[in-house]
């Protein structure tokens, strides 16, 4: 790759100075011209069935133009065609304390305010379902009408070989219990719309989105128009990390009330409201059993987990299986059994947050894991880099690694920390633990079943030189306008800060999926280089026809189109254009993605799959203050499998964003409610949900682990998500490391630690953690024999079933 | 505290001020804070609001030389004031220093909490010309990032204060 003059470089993003003065326009900053403001209800009743709702009071207001209850927009939505559960406002029905119940339009936003206050509804409480436990056994009243009993929304369970017999095979077998905690974005951008209605019955949305393409979709059925006639934009996202990947009620509210009024209307949710909207890391419990022999090879793995999905459906099914897919990418699983169950709350839905299922996997099995190179006597990295998932390989669950490099991870960060200097030799209350994980580079299926692109890209030159890409991808901070435009730059020559780059608008940018999955360089980047190869094939042919030399002999570069052996002849790229004009008429092109075909063939299997997977390990360490119970991690050294880095600078920039993320998750974040309180949250602001400021923040090593992957675009792989994911086992392993107590749930706060080491000084042993895991009915597993037992993906005859 | 005048408006105001060296008089409702006027009277929308409860630092501007919270601030109480935003920081297409640097560094990744980081930092280097890494992650204490884990962001202030002591 030494020969790019763009990529693996670091450049500005495009946005940047937009950014720094303060001229990115967020969905919360537009205004039109007569635009009314929204305001939504929301119920302060966890569950009930309501028996009346009156608006007429609400109406009668001054400045009060429009309002909206359930049954003006009687057809459901929900980003998975599985479970389309959700309603701009609630129907008969309230779910979860801050539920939307009705909204209005009024000329300010006071007056919506005040006419929100104004509105009459008369809920019936029902039953509460506040836990984990609770779904699973209060089968009356059921949150939903659907999923497969009770308060379950969706059981899964998957068998990948003979677990048993590996278990029997093993010679130690552990099983251990932990709890993920909830927690939530807490993008500083509180989701903000503004829905315009056009005299020509066009409705266009402007959003804080991080999926348009969804958005547009749910649009278009909820209000039953045609999608061409729809518009949705997604404004630059304030922070997104899966926040802003639902379709949300107000952005289906306000371009109803926009169609209703004739006006713009704009909503910007309040941070309280951002709590309520949630889809956040769902709280899990599990239960990991893992089979290794006495060289810490794993056997065979069982993983269960229950899922606290909250009131609605999200991406729960998604989430379901994602808390199971990734265990066998990691490290070489021959024997894998999977079973999940998420069950409906009555709490805000949950739904992908960075990592989407899988952070709580991985604090599970990476603890596990340095619990059983203990009992052997082994460092927990040698242990790690003896269990490594094999490079390109089909796993048990039918998943194909391609490129691996997560060993050098692991050696980067036990080289860089000092990991053997310092592991069990540290003072008392100083220590280190490591943790490794490996995430998506986009999911390799998607949410809605088609065989179109993932990703498209036109690409517009023009004689004068300008080069714009167009393309359906959102940014969210992460910088993927700035992507597209180093990409395009570097196949055609041009300075990246020259291209204009137009995405994420529904009515010019072809279609992506969206930016979420970690799935964005890859596609939208494998789409970009498309389209710019074959506009510099047309380039190329105009400018040999004008020089006179052959087309293959052509350098794209600073600009210029010109001979390889003589750089002196040459012509400008808008004379290079201009040529290729006069051949071919005007230039435009497309590119476009499509992830390879998957291997699994059973249910489920659909998700887990993904072009390339990214490799992360981590070690940290940390300081806890033996009189308060407070863990202060004091460095974290990361390595992070990147394929090939588009721009370092970004890359770093995430891999230190996951990291913080991780770090909130595992000292502070949570999601708590008051559960005989109408399970209302407990912290629904800043100040209470506590998050790392920079006081908070530790030291970051960043190391990249380069070996580019063949499927992504110059070989990068994803950042986004990944470098999150070993942080929160990395530190609870160190904390044991420090002062000998297990925390076996997240967060880790000093309450927790003051409980176990008080444990420990009275009995020896110290934990803090869950105790039980509830009995579940997982009815009869789907069993698919893996590869080495000449599986083909498909679930065994029934026949074959073990009795 | 401040002289304030009514005018015929309900609950409106006459609100006399500098914002970014320019004088503003404008009637505004008297319930307004900083923050509102700035965004919705004067449509300096550079200013950003994540909580308006005074909890996340995005709205962070420079009172009278010294940083508030915007959104905590009434309206009513600036009369007379000088006020700093981010609109105010470069010099026509000229950058200040630390939007340069924050721009070089990938300090700004959504953007949404770098005008309240900008204004934080500034107000920082003016009474410190060389602080260390821990005077400026106390300077920043009250200014949440969810994307950057700050690293960069500490970086970026750290060459522009270089570059704005002439040590570049």
């Amino acid at each position: 790759m030494s020969g790019n003059r763009v990529v693996g470089k670091p450049h500005r993003k495009v946005d940047a100075t937009a950014k720094v003065t303060g001229r990115t326009l967020f969905a919360g900053d537009l205004s039109l011209p007569r635009m009314l403001h929204c305001k939504i209800l929301r119920s302060h009743t966890a569950h009930g069935t309501i028996r009346s709702i009156d608006l007429t009071k609400a109406l009668a207001l001054p400045g009060v133009v429009a309002g909206l209850t359930g049954n003006d927009l009687p057809i459901p939505f929900g980003i998975l065609p599985v479970s389309v559960d959700e309603h701009a406002v609630a129907i008969d029905k309230v779910r979860f304390t801050g539920d939307p119940v009705a909204a209005i339009a009024a000329e300010t936003e006071e007056a919506a305010l005040e006419a929100v206050r104004a509105i009459e509804v008369e809920i019936e409480p029902l039953a509460q379902i506040r836990s984990i436990e609770e779904g699973l056994a209060v089968e009356e009243p059921r949150i939903q009408d659907y999923g497969p009993r009770g308060n379950i929304h969706k059981l899964v369970n998957l068998e990948f070989g003979d677990v048993d017999e590996g278990f029997a095979e093993a010679d130690l077998v552990r099983e251990d219990i932990f709890f993920y905690g909830g927690n939530t974005h807490l993008a500083m951008e509180e989701h903000a719309s503004v829905a315009d209605w056009s005299p020509d019955g066009k409705l266009t949305l402007y959003s804080s989105t991080q999926t348009p393409h969804y958005v547009h979709r749910a649009l278009s059925k909820v209000l039953e128009m045609p999608p061409a006639r729809i518009r949705v934009i997604a404004c630059p996202n304030g922070g997104g990390f899966g926040g802003k990947s639902d379709i949300f009620n107000h952005e289906i509210a306000v371009a109803y009330l926009a169609r209703l009024t004739g006006r713009p209307v704009k909503i910007v949710l309040t941070r309280e409201e951002v709590f309520y909207c949630h889809r956040g890391r769902h709280p899990v419990l599990m239960r990991v059993k893992t089979g290794v022999d006495r060289n810490g090879a794993i056997r065979a793995m069982a993983f269960d987990t229950l899922l606290d999905g909250g009131a609605y459906g999200s991406y729960g099914v998604a989430s379901t299986f994602y808390t199971g897919a990734l265990q066998t990418v990691t490290y070489d699983v021959k024997r894998y059994r999977f079973r999940g169950a998420r069950l409906f709350t009555n709490k805000p839905p949950c739904g992908p947050k960075r990592g989407h299922g899988t952070p709580q996997p991985r604090f599970a099995l990476e603890i596990q894991l340095d619990r059983i190179a203990e009992q052997l006597g082994l460092d927990p990295a040698e242990m790690r880099l003896n269990n490594l998932a094999p490079p390109n390989s089909v796993t048990a669950n039918y998943l194909k690694i391609g490129t691996m490099g997560l060993g050098k991870c692991i050696e980067k960060v036990v080289e860089g920390s000092g990991w053997k200097e310092k592991f069990r030799m540290l003072p008392y209350g100083k220590g280190v633990g490591i943790a490794c994980s490996s995430y998506l580079s986009g999911a390799g299926l998607p949410i809605y079943w088609n065989r179109m692109p993932h990703s498209g890209v036109s690409l517009k030159v023009d004689r004068g030189g300008g080069v714009a890409v167009f393309c359906g991808s959102t940014d969210i901070g992460q910088g993927s306008d700035s992507v597209l435009a180093y990409i395009t730059a570097e196949v055609l020559g041009v300075d990246p800060m020259e291209i204009r780059v137009v995405t994420a608008d529904t009515d010019l940018t072809p279609v992506d999926l969206g930016s979420y999955s970690s799935r964005v360089t890859l596609m939208t980047g494998n789409a970009a280089l498309q389209a710019a190869e074959k506009a510099k094939d047309l380039l190329a042919k105009g400018a040999a026809k004008k020089l006179d030399v052959p087309a293959g002999e052509l350098v794209f570069a600073a600009g210029r189109v010109f001979h390889a052996a003589d750089p002196e002849k040459g012509i400008s790229f808008a004379e290079a254009v201009g040529a290729a004009e006069a051949l071919f008429g005007t230039i435009g092109t497309v590119g476009s993605y499509t992830p390879p075909a998957t291997a699994g063939r059973f249910k489920g299997a659909g998700v887990g799959p993904s072009p390339a997977y990214s490799y992360s390990a981590a070690i940290a360490q940390v300081d806890v203050d033996m009189e308060t119970g407070r863990v202060g991690v004091e460095k974290i050294w990361i390595g992070h499998d990147i394929g090939a880095s588009i721009n370092p600078t970004l890359v770093r920039g995430q891999v230190e964003g996951g990291v913080y993320m991780g770090l909130g998750e595992i000292l502070m974040e949570d999601m708590a409610y008051r559960e005989k309180r109408n399970v209302v949250h407990k912290t629904p602001g800043m100040l209470d949900y506590k998050s790392p400021t920079t006081l908070d923040m530790c030291d970051v090593e960043t190391y990249l682990v380069e070996e580019p992957d063949p499927n992504g675009p110059f070989g990068a792989k994803e950042v986004g998500q990944g470098p999150l994911l070993p942080v929160p086992p990395a530190v609870a392993n160190a904390v044991y490391d420090a002062v000998g107590v297990r925390i076996d749930e997240v967060p880790i706060t000093p309450h927790k630690v003051m409980r176990a080491l008080r444990e420990k000084a009275a009995t020896g042993e110290g934990r803090f953690g869950p105790k039980k895991f509830p009995s579940v009915d997982w009815g009869e597993p789907i069993a698919v024999a893996p590869p080495w037992e000449d599986g083909n993906g498909r679930p065994k005859e029934k026949k074959e079933d073990r009795g | 505290m401040r002289s304030e005048r009514t005018i015929d408006g309900p609950g409106k105001i006459v609100l006399s001020f500098t914002v970014n060296g320019t004088g503003v008089e404008i009637a505004v409702a008297r319930h307004k804070t900083l923050l509102e006027v700035l965004r919705e009277d004067l449509g300096l929308t550079g200013t950003k609001h994540g909580c308006e409860l005074g909890e996340c630092g995005a709205c962070t501007v420079i009172l009278d030389g010294a940083p508030v919270l915007a959104c905590l601030v009434p309206a009513a109480a600036c009369t007379g004031a000088r006020v700093e935003t981010v609109e105010g920081m470069a010099v026509g297409p000229a950058l200040h220093p630390l939007q340069d640097e924050f721009a070089e560094a990938g300090a700004a990744q959504c953007g949404y909490c770098t005008s309240g980081m900008l204004l934080a930092a500034k107000n920082l280097l003016e009474s410190n010309r060389d602080p260390t890494r821990d005077e400026i992650r106390r300077a920043l204490a009250g200014n949440l990032c969810r994307c950057t884990g700050y690293l960069q962001i500490y970086e970026a202030i750290e060459r522009a204060a270089a570059r704005m002591r002439g040590a570049t």
